[in-house]
């Protein structure tokens, strides 16, 4: 395949990196600040937003083959299911209450 | 030698030196590394994911211990060595781009400049955990919460923080100690000329695993060092 000769800008690296600090100052400062229930989301939100940034432009999954974009949607979905079973699991069996205790 | 070997028993006697004779062409050879390396990944993903899962279960269960116990961590330290791993995917990824283009003393210095960075943020995160040893809060007998303020049965979910904490960024760490000489050893091919614009797939293929260590670090540090700093 002739993506394979891609070859990215320095211009577009320095712009994700430029963004990938601004977002790091950014989950700092949204730490300080009182967003009830939606601190972690929040937080979540930022680092997932870095790591797609990282993934497409750094990792040059953007310019890749689909066969390496269903790689990496197959680790999600493994991680989804590993995460998800666990949490389900001691869910149903009453072990987690509300939190803060 | 086995190439030229190759080369003669095909009868194809304009191959790329760097093509192995079960490949049809190099960038067909280039997929294969590319979807491997992905597929090594995200065996990664699933090794860490089990400590991720458990962190999600025990901070759920324990979350007062775990606010505590993350205040306890210095985010100055951590905010710095995300920006210090995030420099080093810069330099990583610069580094890529220069052996693409066939520039080999750009590719060595750019390499050489992540292998730096990625050995700062192992020395401030050296100085982090001397800071929790002198502090005890290493998990086990000489474990104390009172710097925490917890207090009786409240300062045990305490240690599973701080075995968390070791375990995530221990193995985080233990990523980036095999990562540093990986990367020494492609600068040294780098500079013995070993990559030209046709065939430089291994500097690619540490590119990418130096990047998804980074992204580790990016989900790390605010699931470790941020919880519950409003309050």
């Amino acid at each position: 395949m002739s993506s394979s000769e891609h070859i990215v800008s320095p211009v577009v690296y320095v712009g994700v990196f430029l963004a990938l600090m601004a977002l790091t100052g950014l989950t700092v400062f949204a730490s300080t600040v009182d967003l009830g229930m939606w601190n972690t989301p929040v937080a979540l939100l930022i680092a997932v937003t870095k790591a797609v940034l990282v993934v497409l432009f750094f990792m040059h999954l953007k310019y890749s083959s689909r066969l390496a974009s269903l790689a990496v949607g197959a680790a999600l979905l493994w991680l989804l299911l590993l995460i998800a079973g666990v949490v389900a699991d001691y869910l149903s069996r009453g072990w987690v209450g509300s939190p803060g205790t | 030698m086995s190439s030229v070997a190759d080369a003669a028993a095909h009868g194809a006697e304009r191959h790329h030196p760097d093509l192995v004779h079960h490949f049809e062409s190099l960038p067909a050879q280039k997929e294969a590394a590319t979807l491997g390396m992905w597929v090594f990944i995200a065996q990664e993903v699933m090794f860490f994911g089990g400590l991720f899962a458990a962190y999600t279960i025990y901070r759920h269960l324990y979350f007062h211990a775990f606010v505590q116990s993350s205040r306890h961590l210095n985010l100055p330290l951590g905010a710095i060595n995300t920006a210090v791993l995030i420099c080093s995917s810069l330099t990583m990824a610069m580094g890529v781009h220069a052996s693409a283009l066939g520039r080999r003393r750009a590719t060595v210095a750019w390499l050489l400049l992540t292998v730096a960075l990625g050995s700062v943020f192992l020395g401030i995160k050296a100085v982090e955990y001397k800071d929790k040893f002198e502090h005890h809060l290493v998990p086990g007998e000489s474990f104390q919460a009172e710097e925490l303020h917890l207090e009786g049965p409240a300062a045990r979910p305490a240690q599973i923080f701080y075995s968390l904490y070791f375990a995530m960024t221990g193995l985080h760490a233990a990523h980036m100690v095999v990562g540093i000489p990986i990367i020494l050893t492609i600068a040294w091919m780098a500079h013995r000329g070993r990559f030209s614009p046709e065939y430089h797939t291994p500097v690619e293929m540490t590119g990418l695993y130096w990047h998804f260590v980074d992204i580790i670090w990016i989900f790390l540090f605010p699931l470790l060092y941020l919880i519950g700093r409003h309050h």
